[in-house]
């Protein structure tokens, strides 16, 4: 639920990246946080295990400028990827207002995505949200490990496996070099906006 | 999803109540949350200065996650939660399902001072709410 407050005019809106464990959800915003330090103002937050995998959830704050004299306050936040975190998966994603799903290009990782995505559907339905109205980007991420010679799926598949009925955005990104995040984030944030506009108008 | 809206005239009441019932007895910042972690509201005692939007985001995560393990022992929900340190204490209280009010005070106010005046003031914003 984003948050509008009328006094201060300032609009808060929830951005969450979700998708499988080890996919780059909080390299993606470890990048955002780097490459954007001008527009953040606080320390990025991150609540993680001693192996450095997420635990509950990364937080960024991230200020857009304003928008018809509204100062847009953007709040990034990753979820846990590992499979037995459903339930901090599920907190994360309360009042959220749009999804980046960052799916893991490689071969071997092509049944796990989908199993995330399908995972994201039912979390969204138990807050009475669905997957095909809320705005969603779909992320292929580590692209660049092809020239590594790893095998890595082609676009097409993806799209097939993930984004065949959800018609949504998607970007090929590498997070670790930052090959289209800010490409994925312009959109999710342009997306999100515009869904909120429409709602209250 | 409810897109929440309030107005200017709800929150200078808000932040009123904060003010007299909250901030004048000695608490060094009262934020009221939503369960999402957006800030409804922030006020101060003008010297300490919190990054109040990590708290808010770490606030909301930190309630849910306690009202969760709440259901998991059967209890409706753990009516209060507080975070005691040597210098500075953390007091969540629940408004209801959809808004959380945090105090952050020091050593010069009792908890139970504090509870009582926390009490007072959740049901003055209940009313304001109510007219929303």
């Amino acid at each position: 639920m984003s948050f509008i407050n009328l006094r201060e005019k300032i609009v808060q809106v929830k951005i969450v990246y979700y998708g499988p464990g080890r996919g780059g959800k909080t390299t993606n915003l470890e990048y955002i946080n780097r490459k954007f330090s001008r527009q953040i103002q606080s320390e990025m937050v991150s609540l993680k295990t001693h192996g450095d995998r997420t635990l509950f959830f990364d937080f960024l704050p991230f200020n857009m400028g304003q928008i018809k004299g509204y100062e847009l306050k953007i709040q990034l936040y990753t979820v846990p990827g590992q499979v037995k975190y459903n339930a901090t998966r599920k907190l994360v994603l309360k009042g959220v207002d749009g999804i980046v799903f960052v799916a893991d290009a490689q071969e071997q990782m092509r049944e796990k995505n989908i199993r995330s995505l399908n995972q994201l559907h039912e979390n969204l339905t138990s807050y009475k949200e669905s997957i095909f109205r809320i705005p969603l980007v779909l992320q292929y991420n580590k692209v660049d490990l092809r020239n590594q010679g790893i095998p890595i799926l082609p676009t097409s598949v993806l799209d097939k496996d993930l984004n065949s009925k959800l018609k949504v955005p998607t970007f090929e990104a590498s997070a670790l070099t930052g090959y289209n995040v800010p490409e994925t984030l312009k959109k999710i944030i342009s997306s999100t906006v515009i869904s909120i506009q429409r709602k209250l108008m | 999803m409810n897109y929440g809206v309030v107005s200017q005239e709800q929150l200078e009441k808000i932040d009123e109540i904060l003010t007299e019932k909250l901030i004048k007895i000695g608490v060094d910042c009262v934020i009221i949350i939503d369960m999402a972690g957006n800030i409804i509201t922030a006020k101060d005692n003008g010297t300490s200065k919190y990054d109040v939007y990590s708290f808010a985001a770490l606030a909301a995560g930190n309630f849910a996650t306690v009202d969760a393990m709440a259901k998991l022992v059967g209890e409706q929900e753990f009516s209060l939660l507080f975070h005691k340190g040597s210098e500075c204490n953390i007091h969540f209280s629940k408004i209801d399902d959809e808004l959380l009010l945090i105090t952050m005070f020091g050593k010069s106010i009792s908890l139970g001072f504090l509870r009582l005046n926390v009490v007072e003031t959740i049901e003055r914003i209940k009313k304001i709410w109510s007219r929303n």
